[in-house]
């Protein structure tokens, strides 16, 4: 990333309010944040802090009530559903907490979904998804429908659905909420290593031991961000694995 | 997202729901089916009523003697004889412009014996002109001519019945003397098979001969009195003029003031055609909106099936939109599911209306009538079903919230 390029997230003073009848509730309060290409981030708070409402925001599922937000130097704030659409299609992959792959479809088939809506022919489809598959592990799971794979195996399955637009933004929202400590740290292992390769990631939870993944720590409260530092110490997956396994 | 792969998507999702999606297909596949029978069912048996009418005879005219009332009783229909030969003969020379054809006919029963076989059957005496107005062909042989006639000449023809009746199959026919009653009677011809009137007789039971063979030898009458005149008149534009022009005639031979009562009566076979047409068509037009209420029936089945569908599935449209599915992706996949229930579903519909109506021409003995046209436009009335069935569901599913749909349990 050369200093010319903007940064992928920029937010300024980003503002959500919902209305729910009378009353109005003021999710975030004026967020200002830059992530540089390349950064591995991660949002923390309780909940209600915001954090999920920054992340709709982030992931351009949501638009903003007030402020500014440039993905990659372009405002996408007023964006409407349908380019909203194109750009989360193009830009953005996402991991859920829940995994959120579509039952009774085979691994292959569901990676290959974000590609589907591009009008990306079946060839290269398959292509393209086998590829994302090899890249997360499962070269050999291809025909494997979720209810025939583990936990990990199925967030696997997922990030390889969120690689496989070659987004410049990985948004993973709790990815590791649904697996034991040893699968997430796995998890958390893939996330390093597509962020040494260049990936920027972005990634919610709420557990500060799967927070400290990440090369920087925002923390949300009351709609506001409340502090960004970095790890005191980075917890780098790899070793953590070699240790268990010692 | 591609045409194809919509489609490849749409089929992946129906058959992960084999079951449902079949019970979503059944109203339209029993609708289809409905449709294709009844529609083929109503023009086979219009088909077979024209045909049954149409063996009766060309554009025909039946004159029969009417009822006179004597001192305030009335005698009924054919109880007098007040047709004459001369009428007849009248009918054919003076009105030839509309009248194509004049048969007086005179019948009696009578038992026909050939070797040791015997039958009881119809005989129908009349002249040349019989054949020509029941449209009547020969088999084999010829017909007899007016000589036969003027000398009540001992010759027959033969309807299939009697020959069937009274010959070993294989065994000539032509030229055998046969006994009608106690006449000895050469077969000169072989009538053609006409098979069942419309009101179920077996029109083939029939011998027919002279006019005056049978009036004079078989009957024994000098008379010169005629049962009934079958006219055919020279097309079916003339058939009610040869009507007005017929009783005209007939009201000044006998002598008839302006105000009697005619003493004769006119059918007229080509209004019994269009009465019988017409309640046919009333029926099939009844069967018509039977299939097409079944149609809307099957579209909402459709339809409730989708709703379910969309509900069902707003996890699955909430990761379609997070990865990139528009609206009017999400729209027109619920959309294409739903119109395909309805082709597939119509496409079985097809195929068993077809067999049923089949089935039933088989039973029914008329010829099974699937015109392309029905069919291209049942599938595109079960096509269009599915598209309005599925369009409020493909909306609502387009229309749902990405966050929201995420999150849904």
């Amino acid at each position: 990333m050369g200093p010319s390029e903007p940064p992928v997230v920029e937010t300024r003073d980003l503002e959500k309010i919902y209305r729910m009848g009378d009353v109005e509730v003021r999710a975030l309060r004026g967020v200002s944040l830059t992530i540089a290409g390349g950064d591995f981030v991660a949002v923390m708070g309780a909940s209600g802090s915001g954090k999920s409402t920054f992340m709709n925001l982030v992931g351009c599922l949501d638009r903003p009530t007030r402020g500014n937000y440039l993905l990659n130097g372009r405002d996408v704030g007023k964006l409407s559903r349908d380019q909203l659409a194109r750009v989360r299609g193009r830009q953005i992959g996402f991991v859920f907490q829940g995994f959120n792959l579509l039952p009774r479809t085979n691994a292959l088939e569901n990676v290959e979904l974000p590609l589907l809506y591009q009008g990306i022919a079946s060839r290269d489809r398959h292509r393209r998804a086998a590829e994302a598959l090899e890249r997360v592990g499962l070269g050999d799971r291809l025909d494997h429908t979720p209810a025939q794979l583990s936990g990990g195996q199925q967030q696997r399955v997922a990030i390889a659905r969120a690689l496989v637009n070659k987004p410049t933004l990985l948004l993973a929202d709790e990815p590791t909420g649904n697996l034991d400590s040893r699968t997430s740290v796995e998890v958390m292992g893939i996330f390093q290593e597509l962020n040494e390769q260049g990936l920027t990631v972005l990634l919610v939870t709420h557990e500060s031991d799967i927070a400290e993944h990440a090369r920087r720590l925002v923390t949300f409260k009351d709609g506001l961000l409340l502090s960004d530092v970095s790890p005191s110490r980075r917890r780098l997956a790899r070793e953590e694995l070699r240790e268990r396994s010692a | 997202m591609s045409f194809v792969a919509s489609l490849r998507t749409a089929l992946r999702a129906l058959r992960k729901n084999k079951l449902r999606s079949l019970l979503a297909m059944l109203g339209i596949v029993i609708a289809v089916a409905a449709v294709m029978a009844t529609v083929s069912i109503g023009q086979g048996a219009q088909a077979k009523v024209a045909q049954q009418m149409e063996s009766l005879g060309a554009n025909l005219l039946m004159v029969l003697p009417g009822s006179i009332a004597m001192h305030g009783v009335a005698t009924g229909s054919g109880a007098t004889q007040n047709l004459t030969r001369d009428d007849a003969t009248a009918i054919e020379r003076e009105l030839s412009t509309s009248v194509a054809a004049v048969a007086p006919i005179n019948r009696t029963g009578a038992q026909v014996v050939y070797g040791d076989q015997n039958w009881f059957t119809q005989v129908q005496g009349s002249t040349a002109a019989y054949l020509q107005v029941r449209n009547w062909p020969l088999a084999q042989g010829e017909a007899f001519g007016r000589e036969e006639d003027a000398s009540a000449a001992k010759v027959c023809l033969l309807g299939k019945t009697v020959v069937d009746k009274l010959f070993v199959p294989g065994a000539p026919v032509l030229g055998e003397q046969i006994r009608v009653k106690h006449v000895p009677c050469k077969v000169v011809g072989i009538l053609a098979t006409k098979g069942q009137s419309f009101g179920g007789q077996d029109q083939d039971d029939v011998i027919v001969m002279p006019w005056s063979t049978v009036v004079r030898r078989l009957i024994g009458s000098q008379a010169d009195t005629v049962g009934q005149m079958m006219i055919s008149a020279r097309s079916s534009d003339q058939v009610s003029d040869a009507e007005r022009e017929i009783t005209s005639l007939l009201r000044q031979r006998h002598r008839l003031s302006e105000l009697a009562e005619p003493d004769f009566q006119i059918r007229n076979l080509a209004e019994m055609q269009d009465a019988a047409k017409q309640s046919t068509e009333t029926i099939a037009t009844l069967l018509e909106a039977v299939a097409a209420i079944s149609l809307i029936v099957g579209g909402i089945g459709i339809a409730n099936v989708m709703l379910v569908s969309v509900t069902e599935r707003t996890r699955e449209i909430g990761i379609r939109m997070a990865v990139g599915g528009r609206s009017r992706d999400i729209l027109f996949q619920f959309l294409t599911e739903a119109v395909l229930l309805a082709t597939v579903g119509g496409g079985i519909g097809l195929e068993l209306g077809i067999g049923v109506s089949k089935w039933m021409a088989a039973r029914g003995d008329w010829p099974t009538l699937l015109s392309p046209p029905v069919m291209f436009g049942t599938m595109l009335a079960a096509g269009f079903a599915g598209v309005v069935a599925g369009f409020y569901p493909a909306l609502r599913a387009s229309r749902l919230d990405p966050i929201d749909a995420l999150r849904f349990e």
